[in-house]
């Protein structure tokens, strides 16, 4: 994308039909470190990059819990993401006030997406910086949403957003129709290898990366490091040995699933697309 | 004319008195509303009277109306503040129809939601002047609320407004237990209609019996209750007796 003369602001058409604005700011999303999102039919799992400034700060906070039900994780301009995570979380919690339940994923994502829009529509304001993946439960099962600073908003199998994640991308393509039933701690095993394609062959640590959880009965939060620590390790040491399960030592019980082929778990058959508009 | 005007303390909290638009007291009343929950739903029934003081003016009044797919609704108290209920549940539903996404307001929500309504109506010094009863059934879970006029709210097996309080509550306390079959139900809800139809001054003989259940929502014809006054101490009430009782 090259400056011209149709950039200044948001809202002016170039004469292709384009909004320059908009389009820079999900420019700034792909500038982001990394965040992504599987989903099954009773689990999402939100997984992102930490990279810290340097080795006397700490790490940038990426993914918000926004009520017990939803959660979210940005990339792009985190302050941004922050302030978009205060209205989330506000819109929840008025939602279980007045109506003593808990505000459907669907909803809070059409909200979020119209208060993106506004901002392309005005001339006093800029776009939001930051893409968001939303995770969350509804009614009918388990979501992940991504919404973009232009206002458009998409329903995911699963997705990466920010920088490298294309090849976080290629891998969820291979393995996407194995998702829907997998269980809850292989869709956390895929998101963690899914992260670790976008670490472009830096070693995985549990203290590079946050992975978040929400599931049918098991509310949003995020995993603590050992526990990530735990789960990056029992995978692998499998890969390294290639065969059927030698029980890691380090491991808990929970890792004991840990078959090197997954995908034979999946209903075989009906492929199930990724919801796009 | 009011050549004098009258001054409120100035440690008053009621507002300019210019906008006297707040309601002080009930015009058209409707009385109890008794509801219990029985093996596939709710049941719910209500008079159809609406009294104006000691008169009973109206004889047709519906207060007891379906909320969406879910819900039912019955009031008692002021019938103009039912129906300005009823328009601001109706735009709820509307609201909620029109995200068409699979999701939907069930029982609990909307209680909830009247609660709020009531309550805060309560805190401006201008309530609905209605005891509701919210009553439904969603995904196989039965519900049933109530709500007063100042917000006080709660759930239970079985629920009376008014009167009903009083007369039908002790009765269902005996006589309600888990799974009434549909039958059971409607003589039991009759028995407590009864007594009020005896005991209380403004129920009329004419009623309804409304169900809600997973499927849909149904509300009877209107019909009277059968009524026995041949009881011996009715008759020569005077006789040798200082009083009439």
């Amino acid at each position: 994308m090259f400056r011209n003369q149709y950039d200044t602001d948001v809202t002016t058409w170039s004469p292709a039909g384009r909004l320059f604005q908009v389009e820079y700011a999900m420019e700034a999303v792909k500038q982001g470190s990394a965040a992504i999102g599987l989903r099954s039919k009773t689990h999402v799992v939100l997984g992102c990059v930490n990279k810290a400034n340097s080795e006397l700060s700490s790490h940038q906070k990426k993914i918000f819990k926004v009520d017990d039900h939803i959660g979210v994780a940005i990339a792009g301009l985190t302050a941004d993401g922050r302030v978009l995570s205060r209205y989330m979380r506000n819109e929840c919690i008025n939602y279980s006030f007045t109506y003593d339940s808990p505000l459907p994923v669907g909803r809070l994502v059409v909200q979020l997406a119209d208060k993106a829009q506004v901002c392309t529509q005005r001339s006093w304001k800029r776009p939001y910086g930051v893409g968001l993946l939303v995770a969350g439960l509804d009614e009918s099962g388990a979501h992940l949403y991504y919404n973009c600073p232009s206002g458009n908003y998409f329903e995911y199998q699963a997705f990466a957003i920010g920088s490298r994640s294309q090849a976080a991308k290629t891998y969820l393509e291979r393995r996407f129709e194995s998702f829907r039933d997998t269980t809850r701690d292989d869709l956390v095993k895929d998101a963690l290898m899914a992260i670790r394609e976008t670490l472009q062959g830096e070693t995985l640590k549990s203290s590079v990366c946050t992975v978040a959880v929400v599931g049918v009965g098991e509310p949003f939060h995020v995993l603590d490091q050992g526990t990530v620590q735990q789960m990056i390790d029992a995978f692998e040491i499998v890969a390294e040995q290639e065969g059927p399960a030698a029980e890691p030592d380090v491991d808990s019980g929970q890792e004991a699933s840990a078959e090197p082929e997954p995908e034979q778990g999946a209903a075989a058959g009906e492929g199930v697309a990724p919801m796009d508009i | 004319m009011n050549f004098t005007a009258s001054k409120q303390p100035e440690n008053c909290l009621l507002g300019p008195e210019s906008d006297s638009q707040r309601t002080l007291y009930p015009y058209v009343t409707g009385t109890s509303v008794v509801a219990l929950k029985y093996k596939d739903g709710i049941l719910m029934a209500a008079d159809m009277g609406g009294s104006y003081g000691s008169t009973l003016r109206y004889k047709s009044v519906e207060r007891m109306k379906p909320i969406g797919k879910h819900s039912l609704l019955g009031a008692s108290g002021e019938i103009s503040d039912f129906q300005e209920i009823l328009k601001y549940l109706d735009e709820l539903i509307l609201y909620d129809n029109m995200w068409d996404d699979g999701n939907s307001l069930g029982p609990k929500e909307v209680h909830n939601y009247l609660t709020r309504v009531m309550y805060n109506r309560r805190n401006k010094f201008n309530p609905l002047w209605n005891s509701l009863v919210l009553g439904g059934v969603k995904k196989g879970e039965k519900y049933l609320g109530t709500v007063s006029m100042i917000g006080v709210n709660f759930e239970d097996n079985h629920v009376a407004t008014g009167f009903g309080n009083h007369l039908a509550r002790p009765i269902l306390r005996q006589e309600w237990h888990e799974n009434l079959s549909f039958e059971d139900g409607v003589k039991l809800l009759e028995k407590c209609m009864r007594v009020l139809l005896y005991r209380d001054r403004s129920a009329i003989n004419k009623l309804q019996i409304a169900k809600i259940t997973e499927e849909g929502m149904t509300i009877s014809p209107p019909y009277s209750l059968k009524t026995y006054w041949e009881f011996s101490a009715f008759e020569n009430p005077t006789q040798g007796a200082v009083g009439s009782w």
